[in-house]
C-alpha cells in the first residue's frame, strides 16, 4: 500500500453551490445545517437536549430546507437513518443530545457498523472546556463508539466542522459502508466561522478503492467454468453495492444456484428457479445441502458468519472458495479462499461475467451441461424436504399470516422485521422480489428494529406499502414510534405476530434446554388494538384461521398507521434449525 | 483441589450445562487440541510498522483494535515520523501466519492509518532500550557492573553510593541477556521502551555493520 493523500471534490455527484460561500462567519451550528444541505440530506431523525441546542435553534431557522422528525426514543431516531438508508441506498442521519442522547443511540450505531449501513450520527457534546470533569450529561461518546463504527469524530475546532461532516459522508457511503458519528460540543456549535466552498478539501486515506485484478478474475472465471457443483452464496454486499442485475446476469448464464444470506434477500429474486433460497441455521435443506455437496463455493458479498456457517471446519467441506468482497478483512477472517477478489461486488461479477463471455457461446454451453447432474440432485433436495408447516383448524399458523400478507400485498410490500422467530418466517416464506425490499437486524440481532426500520423506509417510498412484522417482544421495546409515525403522517402496518412468548428464546429452551422455560412467558402484555387506538392510530386483531384474511385486508387497507395484532399459535417452531456449531449433517427439519 | 481436577470438574458442569453428547465433547477436544497444536507450532513474533495520522485518539484506536479482536500486544511505542503529521507505532505481537494477516487487514482498514508493514519479514533493524537501576556498592561489586556495561556498551547514566542507572540499548535479546546478567546484583527497577525498528538500507542481509554488536548481537529475523 502506498502513502496517498487525495484530494476529493466532496460529494462530487452534487452541483457545487458556491453562494454557501457568500454566508458571512456563520456558527458552527449554522455551518452543519449547511454541509449537511450540501451532502444532500433532506430528512433528520433527532431528538434535541442541552447540547445541541444551537444546532435546533439552526434546524428551525432551516425548517423550510430540511426536515427534521422528532422521534420518541434516540434507539428510534438511529433505526430510521438505517431503515432511511437501506430503502434508498442513500446516508441516513441522526442527530442526538450529549450523555444519555448518545449512549441511547448506541445500539442504533453497533446494529448500522454489523450491517454495513451507511449512516451518520451527530451527537452534542459538553463544551470543550468541560469535557473530561465529568459534566452534566458528559460520556466519551466517541471512546464509546469507537470499536463500532468505521470512523468518528470529535471536533474541537469550528474551522473543521465543514470537512469533518464532508468527509463523515464520504467514508460512509463508499467502499464497505459503516456509521460515521461526529460528536459536536456545545461550544463548537456556537463558535463562527466562515463555510468555505467544498473545492479542495483534503480527504486523506478515505478513497480506498480496488478494481478487480485481471488474473485473479480470469482465474476464478476459469474455476467456475470448469466447476461441476458450485454455488453462488450472496450475501449483502450484493445489495449495497447495487450488483443484483449482474448477478442474476451472471447466474443466468451460467445457470448457477444462488443461496442469498438473511442480508442477502432481495438481490437475486427469490421465486427465480435458480434461487435456492436462504441458507444457514435457518436456511433451505437444498440450500445447505447443496452448499455441504459443492465443489465451488462462489461467496459475494458475504463475511462467512456464524450463523451461516455453524461449524466452521465443516462448513462446505469440498469446496473451493473464490471469495469476492469489498472489504480485505473480511477475505481470510473465517474463511481461508482459494481465490479472492477484493472489489466492489456489481465490479466484479461484471468483469466475471465479461471475461466467461470472451471465452465463447460452446465453453458455457459445455459448461452449463457439465452441471445437469448437480442441478437434478438440487431439485432432489428442494422435492424432499422443502419448506413446510403444518396448519391447524383453531390457530393462526405464523407462517400462514406471512404467506396471507404476501398474497395481499402482491409480494410488493417493503418489509421491516425485529428479530426472532417471525423475522426467520418472514425470510422464509415471504418471497423478495428486488433488492431493498427487505429490511432487517441481521448481524447485531437487535429486537426493537422493526417499527423504526419501517418508519425510515416509508418516508423513502412515499405511497408505497411498507409493513413492519415483529413479535409482541420486540415490538414492546420500540412501540413509542407509532407517535412519531402518527404525527408525521408516516402509513406504516404493523404486523404483530402475537405468541405471548419470546418465541426464539423458547424454541431454544425447548429443544436444547429440556423445556425449561426461562424468563420468556410474555402474556401480561398490553392491549395492542387499544395501545395502537391510544397512539391514534388504527388497531385489528385475529385470534382465529377464519378472521386472518380479513383482519389483515382491514389493516394494510387502512390509510394510517395500522397495528395487526395476529394471536399465533404460542408454540410453533422455525425450521429448519442447524444447531449452533453443528452443520447440514446436524439439520433438523420438523 | 489439584489443576487436572478442576479442569475435570469444570467440563463436567460445562457439559450438563450445555446438554453436550460424547461425541461431540470428543469431537470439540479434538479440534481444541488442534489449535492448540497450530498455535504453538506457528505463533511467531511479528514486529509491525503502523504510520497513522498524528491526531488525538489514533492510537487508542489502534490499540482498542487489538483488544477488541482479541490480539496481543507485547510492547508498542509511538514516535514522530519525518513528517510531523504522521506518527509511527511500532507493535511487537504474536500469532500465526492468519492472526497477523487480520492484524494487518484490521489496522489498514482504519481511516486514519496510511500503512501497516510486517517488518519481520524483511531485512530490518530492531532496537529497544532500557533503563536499569541496579545495586552497585563501591568496591568489587561497582567494578563488576561497570565491567558488564562495558561488554553490552551500555551507558551509566547516574550513580550513587547504593547503586547506579543504566542505559542500555539494542535488539530484545540484547537487552534481555544484560537485564540477565545484572539480575544477581540486585536489579531495583527497570523501564524499557518497547521495540522500534526500521527497514535496512540494503536489502541483504549482510550488510550488517561488522563492528556493531558483533559479541552479541543475533539475527533479529530469526526470532
Amino acid at each position: 500500500m502506498s502513502a496517498q493523500t487525495q484530494t476529493l471534490t466532496a460529494a462530487s455527484h452534487l452541483p457545487l453551490d458556491d453562494t454557501t460561500v457568500a454566508i458571512p462567519e456563520p456558527r458552527g451550528a449554522e455551518i452543519l445545517i449547511e454541509a449537511l444541505l450540501h451532502e444532500g440530506v433532506d430528512s433528520i431523525f433527532g431528538y434535541p437536549g442541552g447540547a445541541v441546542l444551537h444546532i435546533y435553534d439552526e434546524l428551525w431557522r432551516a425548517r423550510d430546507r430540511v426536515m427534521h422528525y422528532l422521534v420518541r426514543h434516540e434507539q428510534g431516531a438511529v433505526h430510521m437513518a438505517e431503515g432511511y438508508a437501506r430503502a434508498s441506498g442513500r446516508v441516513g442521519v441522526a442527530l442526538v443530545t450529549s450523555g444519555p442522547g448518545a449512549t441511547n443511540a448506541m445500539t442504533g450505531i453497533a446494529n448500522a457498523y454489523m450491517d454495513s449501513t451507511p449512516i451518520v450520527v451527530i451527537t452534542g457534546q459538553v463544551p470543550t472546556p468541560l469535557i473530561g470533569t465529568d459534566a452534566f450529561q458528559e460520556v466519551d461518546t466517541v471512546g464509546i463508539t469507537r470499536s463500532c463504527v468505521k470512523h468518528n469524530y470529535l471536533v474541537r475546532d469550528v474551522r473543521d466542522l465543514a470537512p469533518v461532516v464532508h468527509e463523515a459522508f464520504h467514508l460512509a457511503r463508499t467502499g464497505r459502508p459503516g456509521p460515521i458519528v461526529i460528536d459536536i460540543p456545545k461550544d463548537v456549535s456556537a463558535a463562527r466561522t466562515s463555510y468555505s466552498s467544498l473545492k479542495n478539501i483534503s480527504f486523506p486515506l478515505v478513497e480506498r478503492r480496488w478494481p478487480p485484478e485481471h488474473g485473479a478474475v480470469a482465474e476464478a472465471a476459469a474455476a467456475i467454468m470448469k466447476a461441476e457443483r458450485p454455488v453462488m452464496y450472496v450475501g449483502g454486499g450484493v445489495v449495497n453495492s447495487g450488483a443484483a442485475e449482474a448477478l442474476l446476469a451472471l447466474a443466468e448464464e451460467l445457470q448457477l444456484p444462488v443461496t442469498p444470506t438473511l442480508m442477502g434477500l432481495g438481490g437475486f429474486p427469490s421465486v427465480h428457479p435458480l434461487c435456492l433460497n436462504m441458507l444457514g441455521m435457518h436456511g433451505t435443506y437444498a440450500a445447505n445441502m447443496a452448499v455441504a455437496e459443492s465443489d465451488l463455493l462462489i461467496a459475494v458479498g458475504v463475511r462467512f458468519d456464524d450463523r451461516v456457517t455453524g461449524k466452521l471446519a465443516t462448513f462446505a467441506p469440498q469446496a473451493r472458495v473464490i471469495h469476492i468482497d469489498i472489504d480485505p478483512a473480511n477475505v481470510g477472517k473465517n474463511r481461508a479462499p482459494e481465490m479472492s477478489l477484493v472489489a466492489d461486488a456489481r465490479e466484479a461479477l461484471c468483469a466475471l461475467q465479461t471475461e466467461i463471455r470472451n471465452l465463447g457461446e460452446l465453453q458455457i454451453e459445455r459448461s452449463v451441461k457439465n452441471r445437469a447432474v448437480w442441478w437434478e440432485r438440487i431439485r432432489g433436495w428442494q422435492l424432499e424436504q422443502p419448506l413446510r408447516f403444518t396448519g391447524s383448524p383453531d390457530h393462526i399458523k405464523p407462517q400462514t399470516v406471512i404467506r396471507e400478507l404476501h398474497r395481499l400485498t402482491n409480494g410488493d410490500a417493503l418489509i421491516a422485521t425485529d428479530v426472532g422467530q417471525h423475522q426467520m418466517w418472514a425470510a422464509q416464506f415471504y418471497p423478495f422480489k428486488r433488492p431493498r425490499q427487505w429490511i432487517t437486524s441481521g448481524g447485531l440481532g437487535a429486537m426493537g428494529y422493526g417499527v423504526p426500520a419501517a418508519i425510515g423506509a416509508q418516508l423513502v417510498l412515499g405511497d408505497q406499502m411498507v409493513v413492519a412484522v415483529v413479535g409482541d417482544g420486540g415490538f414492546q421495546m420500540t412501540n413509542q414510534e407509532l407517535a412519531m409515525a402518527v404525527q408525521y403522517d408516516l402509513p406504516i402496518k404493523v404486523l404483530i405476530m402475537n405468541n405471548g412468548y419470546l418465541g426464539m428464546v423458547r424454541q431454544w429452551q425447548e429443544m436444547f434446554y429440556e423445556r425449561a422455560y426461562s424468563e420468556v412467558d410474555l402474556s401480561v402484555s398490553p392491549d395492542f388494538v387499544k395501545l395502537a387506538e391510544a397512539y391514534g392510530a388504527f388497531g385489528v386483531r385475529a385470534t382465529r384461521p377464519d378472521e386472518l384474511s380479513d383482519v389483515l385486508s382491514a389493516g394494510l387497507s387502512h390509510k394510517g398507521v395500522a397495528v395487526m395484532d395476529i394471536v399465533v399459535s404460542k408454540e410453533e417452531n422455525v425450521f429448519p434449525i442447524v444447531p449452533a456449531g453443528g452443520n447440514s449433517r446436524d439439520m433438523i427439519v420438523e | 483441589m489439584p489443576i487436572a481436577d478442576l479442569h475435570l470438574a469444570i467440563r463436567e458442569q460445562w457439559q450438563r450445562q450445555t446438554n453436550l453428547t460424547q461425541e461431540h465433547w470428543r469431537e470439540a477436544e479434538n479440534v481444541n487440541h488442534a489449535k492448540d497444536q497450530s498455535a504453538i507450532g506457528n505463533d511467531m513474533r511479528h514486529t509491525l510498522s503502523i504510520v497513522v495520522a498524528d491526531q488525538p485518539g489514533e492510537l487508542s484506536r489502534i490499540v482498542g483494535l487489538f483488544s477488541a479482536r482479541g490480539f496481543n500486544i507485547e510492547t508498542l511505542s509511538v514516535g514522530q515520523t519525518t513528517d510531523p503529521q504522521w506518527s509511527r507505532v511500532t507493535v511487537v505481537t504474536r500469532g500465526d501466519d492468519r492472526t497477523i494477516e487480520q492484524i494487518v487487514k484490521q489496522c489498514s482498514r482504519l481511516a486514519r492509518v496510511r500503512e501497516v508493514l510486517d517488518v519481520t519479514m524483511q531485512p530490518h533493524i530492531e532496537r529497544e532500550m532500557a533503563l536499569i537501576d541496579v545495586e552497585a556498592t563501591p568496591g568489587t561489586r561497582r567494578q563488576e557492573v561497570v565491567s558488564l556495561v562495558a561488554v553490552f556498551r551500555a551507558k551509566v547514566v547516574d550513580i550513587s553510593h547504593t547503586g547506579m542507572i543504566i542505559e542500555a540499548t539494542g535488539n530484545k535479546e540484547k537487552v534481555e541477556a544484560f537485564i540477565e546478567l545484572l539480575r544477581p546484583m540486585g536489579i531495583r527497577d527497570i523501564t524499557r521502551t518497547g521495540c522500534i525498528a526500521i527497514g535496512r538500507l540494503s536489502n541483504i542481509d549482510s550488510s550488517r555493520p561488522a563492528t556493531e554488536e558483533p559479541e552479541l548481537s543475533q539475527a533479529v529475523s530469526t526470532s
